[in-house]
């Protein structure tokens, strides 16, 4: 493990996470602090356990039996892996964005109000503002303005994908993770999330998992390069990318790895 | 039907004659060219009576209750007199006892069966799954006639001593509900054939719930558990939408088995032919009509209309079913397009 | 921004307790389904224990009043659900083996496929009375062959949709082996694709046969039922599940007992089919 990088405050403070699918370990003893208010990416081969560290944040992996975390993983100083954690609460906390866009069966305005109303009870006026202020956000509001009680489904693929963006932070969350979100979309619609992504590191501490490196040397402030469940490399993604430490991490994101 | 016979038979033949125009040249005698073709069209063959199976039905049952379609005409279906001695018959007495029935099965067995396909899907540990599935799968496999028995020697009368006179001084007074709530406890009736039928129901309604909520992609349900949703929410506002199309597609499955059940209604609803409001006062549905009547009837009138009762109940059973595939038919086409 | 979510959020409590009630009413609703499960089996176990006597299988159906057993009933249910199946399943084959292997072009597989899912939920009763105004009412008596028709026309859908479902499961990669190898196409099938999906098209026999075991329907207007020793196919042919309504739906109490008796070896039969069937399946 290199020498750790230092981080001020950190929201997110993993400490000695181990994962586990039944009996295979998946994570290894990782530990990292990922600073508020930036974009923090994850990169590794598949299979590294880039997705499932990222899994750990929100609990996702509870869904199914046999997978199980131990360690710390503290966000904003209380450990969000304790028995006694609310997991709803701490999954409206984080919101996620998946591979693939997952629009609900419902209508795009739905989409979007499905969540807030999980948790505050607003006036239709305000409502609409909230819709409004989501979509503007996730730089959807001028496409579907006019067609907010159609399906989601009926929009494209990089549509969906920002709508599933909007729907995560109309309910502001506090931390946004995206999982490979542009893995199943063209280069136009990636490129807008990429913009995107950039933006709403004002308001969110945004984490996402990308197999693709230039991505992630375009859109993240700092860099985690993860092999075979070890976290190999973490610091600001210049370093990383300019002058690895680790020749693992050169020879991954040079192109010499395997 | 001769038509598409005949079309079956034509290409049959044309592809056996190209079949050993092509085989000129010497072939080993193990290969038998002309048994492709024969195997082929033996199989097509009888597809084809599977085929025709269902238009035979109708057919013959149209065929033989020609005497009272042509002397009652449509007037049969809202007519709630049955009398052979007079030779009156009227159809609105049993239909009305099998779409009653049916809607008390409805009522208790969807809600039922989506209780316990959520609770299969989503909250059951892994280990138990199997075993309350098959329990639940079982309730489809004890005969019919078990349940009617069962029905009226052990249901029947604790029903009619403890819980139907719960009902009738509960529900009876209310203005609205009351009329379906009164008269005496016998037990039998509208009331217990539905409460029957809803329990041999539930197993195939779970059973397509359970396969369609499965079909959900882990990626949406685990989108809505993101966002902070409650597992109830999530199976509400998200799978059953999702899976809308399936989900109505078995409750008519279910519909139409509780349409056409037979033994089970006929031991348990009391088999009069007289209308009542009230559920708990004896019925009759079209298969209890047939199961009792059928083999006594007197005179060729009788047994017409006997046969025309069968004839509309295999009218309604075919189309509800028929409705139920064509929905669950295209669930799994949207699927395809999904994935 | 951190006051909306937060444990103290009204709404939220709202939503868990709404969630734990309707959670917890799902696991009613599972209870109720293995409540009403134990009752009817605990019952028709208890009467039926008690039913059981070697008398059941050495004598015949009686008279009201007297003593006697269910031989020619259980003679007569053997021999009709063994001729529907020995009828019911080669057609069910066949056609099952045109949708799968065959039906890939044209309109006639996915037609049949439609209507054959429809037969398998028709009513059981209209399969009777069909049987009866084709056969029954031509030749102008009730017999075991009618009741053996009836209940090969409920075979029928059953194995055709087995077989169907199986043999689209043996992967195409097996046929295009057998046919590279140069066997012609009726022996890819009976010797590949058969042989492949053997316990599954054995597995919709078996369920077939445990179906038509229970049904009653059918067999009132076409077996009718007979009091006497019988094996004749074209006579009146006694039956269990006949014999039980007429018993179970009389005044008598020594028939009640005696439909009883026939209620569980109808059961235990029809359980044990499908125990195999489903042994067989997971193998």
């Amino acid at each position: 493990m290199s020498e750790k990088t230092q981080i001020e405050n950190p929201k997110l403070k993993v400490q000695d996470l181990n994962f586990y699918y039944g009996k295979y370990h998946a994570i290894k003893g990782v530990s990292m602090d990922i600073p508020g208010n930036k974009v923090t990416a994850f990169i590794g081969p598949s299979g590294c356990g880039k997705s499932t560290l990222l899994r750990t944040f929100n609990r996702l992996y509870e869904l199914y039996p046999g997978q199980r975390a131990e360690g710390e993983i503290r966000l904003d100083g209380s450990n969000i892996l304790a028995k006694d954690q609310d997991i709803t609460l701490l999954r409206a906390k984080v919101g996620m964005v998946f591979q693939k866009p997952t629009p609900f069966p419902m209508s795009i305005y739905d989409n979007i109000s499905f969540g807030v109303k999980l948790y505050e009870n607003l006036s239709r006026g305000e409502m609409d503002e909230r819709v409004e202020w989501a979509l503007s956000k996730a730089a959807l509001w001028k496409e579907v303005k006019d067609k907010l009680n159609q399906s989601g489904s009926s929009l494209s693929g990089g549509q969906q994908q920002r709508l599933c963006i909007a729907r995560g932070i109309a309910i502001k969350p506090e931390v946004l993770l995206l999982d490979e979100p542009c893995s199943a979309l063209d280069p136009i619609s990636t490129s807008r999330i990429e913009e995107l992504v950039d933006e709403l590191k004002a308001d969110y501490t945004v984490v996402i998992v990308t197999h693709n490196m230039q991505q992630a040397a375009r859109v993240s402030d700092f860099t985690a390069y993860m092999y075979l469940g070890e976290l190999i490399e973490f610091g600001a993604t210049d370093n990383i990318f300019i002058k690895p430490t680790r020749k693992e991490t050169e020879d991954y994101i040079t192109g010499r790895f395997g | 039907m001769m038509p598409p016979m005949d079309a079956v038979m034509t290409e049959a033949g044309f592809q056996e004659r190209s079949q050993t125009g092509n085989n000129k040249q010497p072939t080993p005698p193990a290969r038998l060219p002309w048994m492709d073709a024969f195997f082929k069209n033996l199989t097509r063959f009888f597809a084809f009576i599977v085929f025709s199976i269902l238009a035979a039905i109708l057919i013959s049952l149209i065929y033989h209750s020609q005497l009272t379609l042509s002397k009652f005409g449509f007037g049969f279906l809202f007519v709630d007199e049955w009398d052979p001695v007079k030779e009156e018959f009227g159809a609105l007495v049993p239909i009305y006892g099998t779409l009653v029935s049916s809607a008390i099965a409805m009522i208790i067995g969807i809600p039922v069966s989506f209780g316990i396909a959520l609770f299969l899907t989503e909250l059951s540990p892994n280990w138990l799954k199997r075993p309350l599935g098959t329990a639940i799968e079982m309730l489809a496999a004890i005969p019919s006639i078990i349940y009617g028995m069962w029905g009226l020697f052990v249901f029947a009368p604790l029903f009619s001593q403890y819980v139907q006179p719960l009902l009738i001084k509960t529900f009876g007074p209310l203005p609205i509900f009351g009329p379906l709530f009164k008269g005496p406890a016998m037990g039998i009736g509208m009331l217990t054939a539905g409460i029957i039928l809803a329990v041999m129901v539930i197993p195939f309604i779970t059973a397509v719930m359970r396969d369609v909520f499965e079909l959900v992609p882990a990626m949406f349900k685990e989108s809505a558990y993101g966002l902070g949703a409650t597992t109830w929410e999530v199976v509400w506002s998200v799978v059953l939408p999702y899976t809308k199309i399936g989900v109505v597609g078995g409750i008519m499955l279910g519909l139409g088995r509780a349409l056409g059940e037979t033994m089970a209604v006929t031991f348990v609803i009391g088999n009069s032919h007289r209308l009542s409001a009230s559920l708990l006062a004896p019925g009759n549905s079209i298969a209890s009509s047939l199961a009792n009547e059928f083999t006594e009837a007197v005179g060729e009138l009788h047994s017409s209309a006997l046969i025309e009762l069968g004839l509309i109940l295999f009218l309604i059973t075919t189309i509800v079913l028929a409705l139920s595939k064509l929905l669950l038919l295209r669930l799994a086409m949207n699927e395809g397009k999904q994935s | 921004m951190a006051s909306a979510i937060s444990p103290d959020n009204p709404i939220y409590r709202r939503r868990r307790v709404v969630n734990a009630i309707l959670l917890f009413v799902s696991g009613l609703t599972l209870l109720f389904g293995l409540f009403w499960l134990t009752w009817i089996l605990v019952t028709l176990f208890y009467e039926g224990f008690n039913a059981l006597a070697p008398s059941l299988f050495t004598q015949n159906t009686p008279p009201p009043g007297s003593n006697g057993g269910l031989l020619n009933a259980i003679a007569g249910s053997l021999m009709m659900a063994v001729t529907g199946t020995l009828i019911g399943t080669p057609v069910g084959i066949l056609a099952g083996t045109y949708l799968a292997e065959y039906g890939r072009r044209g309109w006639l597989a996915p037609a049949t496929r439609f209507i054959n899912d429809i037969l398998l939920s028709a009513p059981s009763i209209v399969i009777g009375l069909f049987v009866y105004s084709v056969y029954v009412s031509q030749v102008n008596h009730f017999s075991g062959w009618g009741g053996a028709l009836a209940l090969s026309l409920i075979v029928i859908p059953v194995v055709v949709r087995t077989t169907d479902d199986m043999l689209k499961l043996v992967p195409d990669s097996l046929r295009e082996a057998a046919v590279a190898l140069g066997a012609p196409s009726w022996k890819m099938v009976v010797f590949i694709s058969y042989r492949a999906a053997k316990a599954g098209i054995i597995t919709g026999i078996l369920l077939a046969v445990a179906r038509i075991s229970g049904e009653t329907a059918p067999l009132l207007f076409t077996a009718l039922n007979n009091q006497f020793w019988s094996l004749n196919m074209n006579a009146p042919m006694a039956n269990l599940p006949v014999v039980i309504f007429q018993f179970a739906m009389s005044p008598y109490e020594d028939w009640h007992r005696l439909a009883w008796g026939g209620a569980i070896l109808i059961t235990l039969s029809v359980l044990a089919l499908n125990i195999i069937a489903r042994a067989l399946f997971r193998r």
